[in-house]
């Protein structure tokens, strides 16, 4: 009996394993993702012996496949059987290590990095280090390049003996012959540094860096800078300028582009790591040149960090700084060739506005923000209109106003519907800032006219900006100043519109309120309930619905409901559909309505 | 003392299959005699004496289409149609089995449109006008055998410019070895695929559902949990596509080449120069871009590009006006302006209608030192120092001998034919294909050069590959061939030598040579003696 039971429950994780090598890739992915419960219906020892041979080898698969079990392996220590064999998990995972595609091996290094916590130090050094040994004088570079990335969590670990060979085999990597591996050495080169002694941070890997960062190829060179960022962490501040700065100064002078994109791209990581001292005399010169690159990459670069790095230089001398030699700069970048460039500018120039205070603001950026907003590419107008918060902080916008304008207006007229709808995005912004007086003045008209756009993303985009902006400035004033203009549309001759008009009341009702919507609203649409074009009469009755819980019982019973009566019997399919469906949706609405006034 | 030379093209071998009689074992070309290594000034003397007479044993010729699995006609279809003859061998290569067909008439789909070693030269694969890639694996014995052929590009049509999208291979390269498997890069006008050629020879057995024969089992009887077992299995080599690099050439693809980054490549197509991480497919940088801003501006046009051999921040492209520009790409991101221009001076005296046409490079190639740029034209090969951008070093005539009928050879369009050429393993000597199955091979350290025919005429049993030479005007010789009888439709564009050795691949229409440099007649392999130039 226990036998047939047995069978029952055995069935399913049957099918499980049999699936692992289905031909439909599909459901071998799903059985990898039940790994688990297949290890845990086997039991610790079949799991160990059996099922972690089979998975060693199974190394063909699609990568989807190896990719789930990579992942899977790296929290499978209690299902073989905890700590005690967590080694057996080694095997699969070395194998996984060496396929060729990337983001496998990446998955399987970091499972064997987690694993590798949960190995006792004496198994680190039999089962583990062996590993990553054979890892890191593997045929292929693939083996290799994951080799680099195991160095770093086995070495606090084990003993002094070991961990020179672990020294010994992470220098080697530094000078393969391969790019690939010199790479991988490159850019975990920093995080080894991390987990050594101080004395072999400065005898070891000091030497290492320095090569690396004048390898023949720009690609290791590159990831080098990252390196020597998370090197400077670690040195005491007066071996920095020996040790490090001469070829972090190098990297900022370096024949390729992606070099020096590199140093400007982690520039504050950089001024972090090395200090208040070594940033004013360094890093000021060297951050001016990246400014004044003649690549525009490198210029995009540093552009984005000329407000952290303007914020995190010393308080005592930031503001001369800005002034002599970085203002200069930024002034010629305000006029760059490169659109990418000034663009980026101007999503952090406003910041300086803030550290610089009042009157040099007024004095020294507002003039830059000026030629911004007369840019010719819209995309830098949009940046500065975004970052507008930052300087009515320091001066007020009232200031910009005047400039402010005209960069908007042609903005909203832009012949591109993306650049339309980006500043439609910034105008509930803009109300904020401008207030509700300088809006009805100037802009109101401007998000008026978006709702008789061409362009149908444009109308969506401006109905949902009317309603931010009634939540902005009250019902109210929706009352007066907008709700007339919207309704009057209902007349227009286009239907287009007109149902735009629908549109914003569903956008409208909730934030207006009972009130507006029961006595201006509702009319409205009930009125185009005879509308001759369909889609009207169907938006009438979909609009019904939406405005159904902010109308009070008595007129969904009086008004809305005989109107989509109506509607259901009309000639039109899709009219009928939307009425009754809305018949149905409002009569609930009703009924919870009548019960709770019970 | 000798120059490399000498040694280089002594004892060429031929490995041949042949429709007739389909063998694969090797055929043998016996020099006639060795040469002791003077030289003699007379030129025709010299390359009787010194290039090596090629005997053939048993012909054997690569004649496409090689059939595989992959597409070979059921067995219905071998018998009852007459387009297929019978087989001519299955023979069994010692890991996998593949059948070998052959076909009598000239499918156009089968003609070979690439050659390529890979870079230890274990590995040569070919590129076809049908979209099929054929790899072939040099056996321990030295001889060339099919290893894999699979479908890489499939005919497609592009609905929204209305056009078709031929599945022709315009190129193959292969990246450096990553493990086991081999991977290499094909393309067609307009996509590029990254292909992993590999392995397998296990397979799993134990299913807990069904026994050995796929029926399913009495589920009663199943009371323990049985977990797959791998057990070993007849070899079987698998190609399969792992990335399409797709829509991102207006124009048709030219060229491919590997960086020695090793993690980039580039495409090139008629305007535009992308640069493609191996990894990615969803974008590509356009690193080059000669589209002028109205079309009626256009002056040229890319025929080439390629990336340094080991410097991965330079990369060399040609265009139609006979010119070969040298990016550094550390410079900038857009390389639109050139590091170097290798462009030399024209003689306004010889100026001619044709003139712009046949300087037209159709090829480059770094050599493996990665100091000099060979570059083919229509009537010459350049090698060019990259130190020296006024004008090349050497020069070298392919076919002087057509510059008096460069008018017929515009009206046959034979004047676009877009030849190739190569660089030997130690960059001493030079390769590249020309009319009538003739290619041409010039030893640069003593300027000599060897006119050799590919065909299967002449690649009879025991024969003499002679040295050919083509005559303007009344024969000097028998052997000797008059202008006016060369056969423009026998063309050999595409070449491709061995990285270490001396094994050359030549592909004439549907034909496949590879010779083979042996020293001793009988059969033993050798490592041929190559020297460097002196």
């Amino acid at each position: 009996m226990a036998g047939a039971e047995g069978d029952d429950s055995l069935y399913p994780i049957a099918v499980l394993i049999d699936e692992l090598r289905n031909e439909d890739v599909q459901l071998r992915l799903n059985s990898i993702k039940k790994l688990s419960t297949i290890a845990l219906a086997l039991e610790v020892e079949r799991t160990r012996t059996e099922l972690l041979p089979f998975l060693t080898d199974t190394i063909y698969d699609e990568d989807e496949v190896l990719l789930a079990l990579a992942e899977q392996l790296g929290s499978f220590t209690v299902l073989v059987g905890g700590p005690e064999f967590v080694h057996c998990l080694l095997p699969p995972l070395e194998s996984l290590a060496t396929v060729e595609e990337t983001v496998v091996r990446d998955k399987a290094v970091e499972s064997l990095r987690k694993i590798s916590q949960e190995h006792s130090p004496v198994d680190l050094e039999v089962h583990f280090v062996p590993l990553v040994k054979r890892l890191a004088s593997g045929d292929w570079f693939t083996s290799r390049t994951s080799a680099c990335g195991l160095f770093s969590v086995c070495y606090p670990h084990v003993s002094s003996t070991v961990k020179a060979e672990i020294r010994q085999h992470f220098r080697t990597l530094c000078s393969d012959d391969t790019p690939m591996v010199r790479r991988a050495a490159s850019s975990k080169l920093g995080e080894f540094a991390k987990v050594l002694e101080l004395d072999y941070v400065k005898s070891d890997i000091i030497p290492l860096f320095t090569a690396l960062a004048s390898d023949e190829q720009d690609s290791v060179r590159l990831l080098a800078v990252e390196s020597g960022v998370s090197i400077a962490t670690l040195l005491p501040q007066e071996d920095l300028e020996d040790l490090v700065m001469p070829t972090l100064r190098q990297a900022a002078e370096d024949k390729s582009w992606r070099v020096r994109y590199m140093v400007a791209d982690k520039f504050s990581e950089l001024q972090k790591a090395v200090g208040p001292e070594i940033t004013k005399n360094d890093l000021v010169p060297a951050f001016q040149n990246l400014l004044k690159d003649c690549e525009a990459e490198v210029r995009t670069a540093a552009a984005n960090k000329v407000k952290v790095f303007c914020e995190s230089l010393p308080e005592d001398s930031r503001e001369t700084i800005i002034m002599t030699h970085i203002l200069p700069c930024v002034k010629e970048l305000v006029s760059d060739t490169n659109q990418h460039v000034k663009s980026a500018l101007a999503s952090v120039i406003m910041g300086l506005s803030t550290i610089l205070g009042k009157d040099n603001t007024v004095e020294h950026l507002l003039p830059l923000f000026l030629v911004q907003l007369k840019d010719e590419y819209p995309e830098v107008r949009l940046n500065i209109i975004s970052n507008l918060d930052c300087v009515n902080e320091v001066i007020g916008i009232r200031q910009l106003s005047q400039s402010l304008l005209p960069a908007i207006v042609e903005l909203a007229e832009d012949a591109k519907w993306r650049v339309r709808l980006a500043i439609i995005e910034y105008m509930p912004l803009l109300a904020g800032q401008l207030g509700v007086e300088f809006f009805d003045e100037k802009l109101n008209s401007l998000c008026m006219a978006w709702l008789i756009d061409h362009v149908y993303a444009i109308r969506e985009a401006a109905t949902c900006n009317l309603m931010k902006l009634v939540e902005k400035f009250g019902a109210e004033w929706a009352q007066n100043t907008i709700v007339p203009k919207v309704l009057g549309m209902a007349n227009d001759s286009n239907y287009l519109h007109r149902m735009t008009t629908l549109f914003c009341i569903n956008a409208l009702s909730e934030v207006c309120g009972q009130e507006i919507t029961t006595k201006h609203m509702l009319p409205v649409v009930l009125k185009m309930s005879t509308d001759q074009v369909a889609n009207v009469r169907f938006n009438v009755a979909r609009c019904l619905q939406k405005i159904g819980p902010v109308l009070d019982s008595s007129a969904l019973q009086a008004e809305v409901k005989p109107v989509l009566e109506k509607l259901a019997t009309d000639q039109d399919m899709d009219v009928k559909y939307f009425a009754l469906d809305a018949i149905s949706v409002i009569t609930l609405i009703n009924g919870h309505a009548v019960y709770d006034s019970m | 003392m000798s120059s490399g030379y000498l040694f280089v093209l002594r004892g060429f071998f031929c490995l041949i299959i042949k429709d007739g009689n389909l063998s694969l074992s090797l055929r043998l070309l016996v020099p006639r005699h060795s040469s002791n290594g003077d030289r003699t000034p007379d030129q025709e003397q010299f390359n009787q004496r010194v290039f090596p007479r090629f005997v053939s044993v048993c012909p054997t010729v690569f004649l496409f289409p090689l059939c595989s699995p992959l597409w070979m006609p059921s067995p219905a279809l071998n018998t009852s149609s007459s387009y297929w003859s019978r087989p001519m061998q299955v023979f069994t290569k010692t890991k996998s089995e593949i059948n070998l067909f052959f076909n009598l008439v000239c499918d156009p789909a089968d003609v070979i449109s690439t050659v390529e070693f890979n870079q230890t030269g274990e590995f040569l694969a070919t590129g076809d006008k049908g979209g099929r890639v054929v790899i072939f694996q040099r056996e321990p014995q030295g001889e060339y055998n099919v290893y894999s052929t699979f479908q890489s590009h499939e005919p497609e049509f592009d609905y929204l410019k209305s056009f078709e999208i031929e599945e022709k291979i315009n190129k193959i390269r292969w990246l450096p070895p990553h493990n086991p498997a081999h991977f290499l890069l094909s393309t067609n006008d307009k996509t590029v695929k990254l292909w992993k050629v590999s392995e397998k020879d296990k397979r799993a057995e134990g299913y807990n559902l069904r026994d050995e024969e796929g029926r399913l089992k009495d589920l009663s009887t199943i009371t323990t949990l049985q977990v797959p077992v791998l057990r070993p299995m007849d070899l079987l080599v698998e190609a399969s596509p792992r990335r399409v690099f797709a829509n991102a050439h207006a124009y048709h693809i030219n060229s491919i080449s590997v960086n020695s980054d090793c993690e980039t490549y580039l495409s090139a197509d008629d305007l535009r120069i992308n640069l493609w991480h191996l990894n990615i497919t969803d974008r590509s940088f356009n690193i080059v871009d000669l589209k002028p801003e109205n079309m009626e501006d256009l002056s040229e046009v890319i025929t080439v590009a390629e990336f340094h051999p080991h410097h991965c921040h330079l990369l060399a492209f040609s265009s139609s006006t006979g010119t070969t520009r040298l990016c550094d790409m550390r410079a900038r991101a857009l390389c639109d302006q050139h590091a170097k221009l290798f462009e030399e001076a024209v003689d306004p005296s010889r100026q001619s209608f044709f003139s712009e046409i046949v300087s037209s490079v159709s090829d480059v190639k770094f050599s493996h030192s990665g100091r000099y740029l060979l570059t083919r034209d229509y009537l010459t090969v350049k090698v060019w120092d990259l130190n020296m951008e006024n004008k090349p070093m050497e020069t070298y005539q392919v076919h002087d001998y057509l510059r008096t009928k460069l008018c017929s050879l515009y009206e046959s369009d034979c004047i676009f034919d877009k030849f190739e050429c190569a660089w030997n393993g130690t960059d001493s000597v030079i390769m590249t294909g020309a009319y009538n199955n003739y290619f041409r091979m010039f030893d640069r350290a003593s300027l000599r050069d060897v006119t050799l025919e590919a065909s299967r005429e002449v690649c009879k049993r025991r024969a003499v590959l002679q040295p050919r030479r083509v005559c303007v005007g009344k024969k000097r010789k028998e052997t000797d061939v008059s202008v006016d009888s060369l056969d423009f439709r026998k063309k050999i564009l595409h070449t491709a030598w061995h990285p270490k050795e001396n094994i050359i691949a030549i592909a004439a229409s549907n034909n496949l040579y590879i010779f083979q440099d042996r020293l001793t007649p009988n059969g033993h392999h050798n490592t041929p003696e190559i020297q460097s130039a002196m």
